[in-house]
């Protein structure tokens, strides 16, 4: 019960954050593979740097344990696939899973329109299961992280993502900055 | 008609958003997600219709497991993303019952925004993940698959771009 609390109160602030940045807005979020809006890149790097700078420096003061938390596995080929077709769903619906609830939320009907697609397709994976099982689970690499790919220590990596991060953020702004 | 109130700033927004992942790993030991209630929805359905079905598939298993699947985390969690949203959208003004794209919906342009659906729903079952659970969460703690997975799908994003321009006057 105290874990469903969390999960809601979790998703209130969620969908709160994502509604506050403008990101139920189909046509903002398309606007990113426009090059017109680049509020997705802009929210998801602050939110990512934010996270993973918390993460980093709140394990080492010891406020918790930051190497307990959840690393998702690594399934090369599939992850490589799923994304591509994940992208051109993207650009068609101008939302992704979690802004399509934002979407709805505010009113608009593409995110049930998305909402009900999502379901469909995940229904269809479902169900083509058996066909699909040997490539769901093909080259596997376990919860490979950069830093043990690459063999640097965790805060070298840190900072480099860091670094790279910025530098995306400062040439947004230079570029929103030109007349 | 009058005008949608304005955004908050982007940055300051992701703050807020990596502040609440950040709680959400110190909380439960796992990130933010969406994908997956829509996952244990789906198999919540399968599973009263036709049973058999859900039985024969490992991946509608794999929802149906561990208690139900419709008061699954995850699923919570997206009842609160609306609830959460619907609050904020309502508070700041910006609730509008509409069709964005265009004054009227138009099939063409409803069926992009379910034919988008669809195939994100198959992306993110085959990568475990969508921007939330995978890209986000997954690349605040440096999972390579999270990164491989957001490198391609931007990838694909940009290169379908010019082909639906039409969809986005």
């Amino acid at each position: 019960m105290n874990d469903l609390l969390i999960a809601g109160g979790i998703g209130v602030a969620f969908g709160a954050a994502l509604e506050c940045a403008g990101l139920g807005d189909p046509p903002k979020l398309a606007g990113q593979f426009y090059l017109r809006d680049f509020t997705v890149l802009k929210v998801m790097l602050s939110a990512m740097l934010t996270a993973m700078l918390g993460a980093f420096w709140g394990g080492r003061l010891g406020l918790f344990d930051s190497a307990a938390f959840y690393v998702p596995d690594t399934y090369l080929l599939p992850q490589l696939v799923g994304g591509l077709i994940f992208g051109l769903g993207f650009v068609l619906s101008g939302l992704c899973p979690g802004t399509s609830c934002v979407a709805l939320a505010g009113g608009r009907i593409e995110g049930a329109a998305t909402m009900l697609g999502l379901l469909a397709g995940l229904l269809l994976v479902g169900l083509a299961f058996p066909a699909i099982e040997s490539f769901y689970r093909a080259t596997p690499y376990g919860p490979l992280t950069l830093q043990g790919l690459t063999g640097l220590p965790y805060g070298v990596v840190v900072a480099l993502v860091t670094v790279i991060a910025i530098s995306v953020l400062a040439w947004i702004a230079k570029r929103e900055a030109r007349p | 008609m009058r005008p949608l109130r304005s955004y908050a700033d982007p940055h300051l927004a992701g703050v807020c958003l990596g502040l609440v992942l950040l709680a959400c790993f110190a909380l439960t030991g796992q990130g933010l997600g969406a994908s997956g209630a829509f996952a244990s929805v789906a198999s919540g359905v399968i599973s009263n219709v036709s049973p058999e079905t859900a039985a024969h598939s490992a991946y509608f298993r794999s929802y149906l497991q561990d208690g139900s699947p419709w008061t699954a985390w995850i699923v919570v969690e997206i009842v609160g993303v609306l609830i959460g949203a619907a609050v904020s959208a309502a508070l700041a003004g910006r609730t509008r019952s509409m069709f964005v794209r265009a004054a009227r919906p138009s099939a063409g342009k409803l069926f992009a925004s379910v034919a988008g659906g669809i195939l994100m729903g198959i992306g993110a079952a085959l990568a475990r993940g969508c921007t939330s659970g995978l890209a986000l969460s997954g690349g605040a703690v440096l999972s390579v698959g999270a990164w491989i997975f957001m490198g391609t799908l931007f990838l694909a994003g940009f290169v379908a771009a010019p082909l639906v321009r039409r969809l986005w006057p």
